[in-house]
């Protein structure tokens, strides 16, 4: 098969954006190109003409064009260092001045981070005082979120992670096993406002203590990964802490001088300038 | 002592190893000469939960700086970059590095086929790619992609391999230019970096 050129890309994003208003033209390349062959692959599309015919006229075909184009794959606990500093430092430090905590996942995909946050909250006494918004650009994988089921394959690698945050309890008690499923407890996620929201193109729209968007800005490049942190820097409290994935950074981001580092190896930024 | 007749076109070196391959990797690292010119990317079969040690131990013992890109980082000369663990690496036209978390390949993340095949279409024909020792097949399409653009390509020899798997997987689908053992591979980088000023 041919391989699918910048071209290519280019045109697909711009029929995406024409007919549906979602806006692809600055993602990182090479993860975006392997996501559209997928798509090919897996649909046995034979080429890219064949695919832009099949988005432009199949409406139904695009909303599983869109779950498969974004990654998806995520762990709870992904990072069980991180989860201890936020246990440890961050938290605490934010409960010193405030009775609620705001916390925005941006990019939540399947909702094991959220989950993994729940459960943090718990643990140390304070789920009922947070109030958590968790957004993603896609329906499909925020329904899955808001259902909290997961293979039990999976589960066993969260329990891993669970394991080295050390957490407090076991991670079996926040889930039952249904039919070979685990369902997460819904009490944990009772507060979490489940939301569609496109990073892209989006508005802010709200205030918080924390965000975290972790290995989400990576499936962008960087005129768009500075878009981005703007909206970030304005939907934060100042003295707010941002989170992003253990191997990206802002340093190269225009506004990066408004935010100080907390914490180098796990990626914990905070806003000190408006 | 021109063996290989090479020239100074090249802009980067790739390598791709699994199991078996961490002696030879860092026997290489450690035989380099020290004001080797271009950049190593380095993409090893490593554990997927371990984030640190694996930097420090290619370190100990390594002629060049060794580091772990962060996203977008640039692909700088000298240096010896190596695929973090559960990333996949790619390198993108602009010559800077990508990372993703997208599904396993070849049961594996950091995927070396993705690494490899990313920087062939890249650096096309001035690319170097380099395979080694491991237990299963990423990497050898990743190597043919690298031929397919015009790379050079070379494998360790298999006879030498503690597991010869990998290797032979790239031998059966693609020209090889070169079969070397650890310390073929060294002088002929040796070579490579005296053509450079
Ligand atoms: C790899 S997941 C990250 C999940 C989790 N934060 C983690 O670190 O494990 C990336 C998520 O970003 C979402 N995403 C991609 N582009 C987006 C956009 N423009 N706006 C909001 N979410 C987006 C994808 O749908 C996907 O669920």
């Amino acid at each position: 098969m041919a391989e699918i050129e910048i071209a290519d890309i280019k045109k697909i994003a711009e029929v995406v954006k024409n007919k549906y208003n979602y806006d692809f033209t600055n993602y990182a390349m090479s993860s975006f190109k392997r996501r559209i062959q997928r798509i090919l692959d897996l649909y046995k599309i034979n080429n890219v003409n064949a695919l832009l015919k099949r988005i432009s006229e199949d409406s139904a075909f695009f909303e599983e064009f869109l779950v498969e184009i974004t990654v998806n794959v995520t762990e709870m606990f992904r990072d069980p260092s991180f989860w201890r500093v936020l246990r440890d430092d961050i938290i605490p430090s934010i409960m010193l001045n405030h009775d609620k905590i705001r916390i925005w996942h941006a990019g939540c995909s399947s909702g094991e981070e959220v989950f993994s946050m729940a459960i943090l909250l718990k643990e140390m006494g304070v789920l009922e005082n947070t109030q958590i918004i968790a957004t993603d650009l896609d329906k499909e994988i925020l329904k899955k979120a808001k259902s909290g089921k997961y293979s039990l394959k999976n589960m066993e690698l969260n329990k891993k992670n669970y394991v080295r945050f050390q957490g407090n309890s076991s991670i079996e008690e926040y889930y039952t096993e249904q039919k070979g499923i685990a369902v997460m407890n819904p009490s944990l996620v009772e507060n979490v406002s489940f939301r569609e929201h496109d990073l892209v193109q989006g508005e802010v729209f709200n205030k918080f203590d924390l965000v975290l968007c972790r290995n989400v800005m990576i499936y962008f490049n960087q005129t768009l990964q500075n878009n981005v942190l703007k909206k970030f820097h304005e939907s934060l409290f100042k003295f707010g802490y941002l989170i992003i994935g253990s191997k990206e950074s802002l340093i190269w981001c225009d506004i990066a001088n408004k935010f100080i580092v907390v914490n180098n190896e796990e990626k914990v930024y905070k806003k000190y300038k408006d | 002592m021109n063996k290989y007749n090479l020239n100074n076109k090249y802009k980067a070196i790739v390598i791709g190893g699994s199991a078996g391959s961490f002696q030879g990797i860092t026997k290489i690292l450690s035989n380099l000469s020290p004001d080797f010119k271009l950049p190593l990317i380095l993409c090893l079969h490593r554990l997927k939960h371990v984030r640190n040690g694996f930097v420090e131990a290619l370190s100990l013992k390594s002629v060049m700086t060794v580091c772990e890109p962060y996203d977008k980082e640039n692909v700088k000369k000298g240096k010896v970059y190596l695929a973090p663990a559960n990333y996949h690496m790619s390198v993108e036209l602009g010559n800077y590095f990508s990372l993703s978390t997208e599904e396993m390949v070849n049961n594996s993340r950091p995927s070396i086929d993705i690494t490899l095949g990313t920087s062939g279409y890249v650096y096309k024909e001035k690319l170097i790619g380099i395979l080694l020792s491991g237990a299963n097949k990423d990497g050898a399409l990743g190597m043919k992609n690298i031929k397919n653009k015009g790379g050079l390509t070379i494998v360790q020899d298999p006879k030498e391999c503690m597991i010869d798997t990998m290797p032979s997987a790239a031998l059966d689908i693609t020209e090889i230019d070169y079969i070397l053992g650890v310390d073929g591979i060294i002088s002929f980088l040796n070579e490579l970096n005296s053509h450079y000023k």
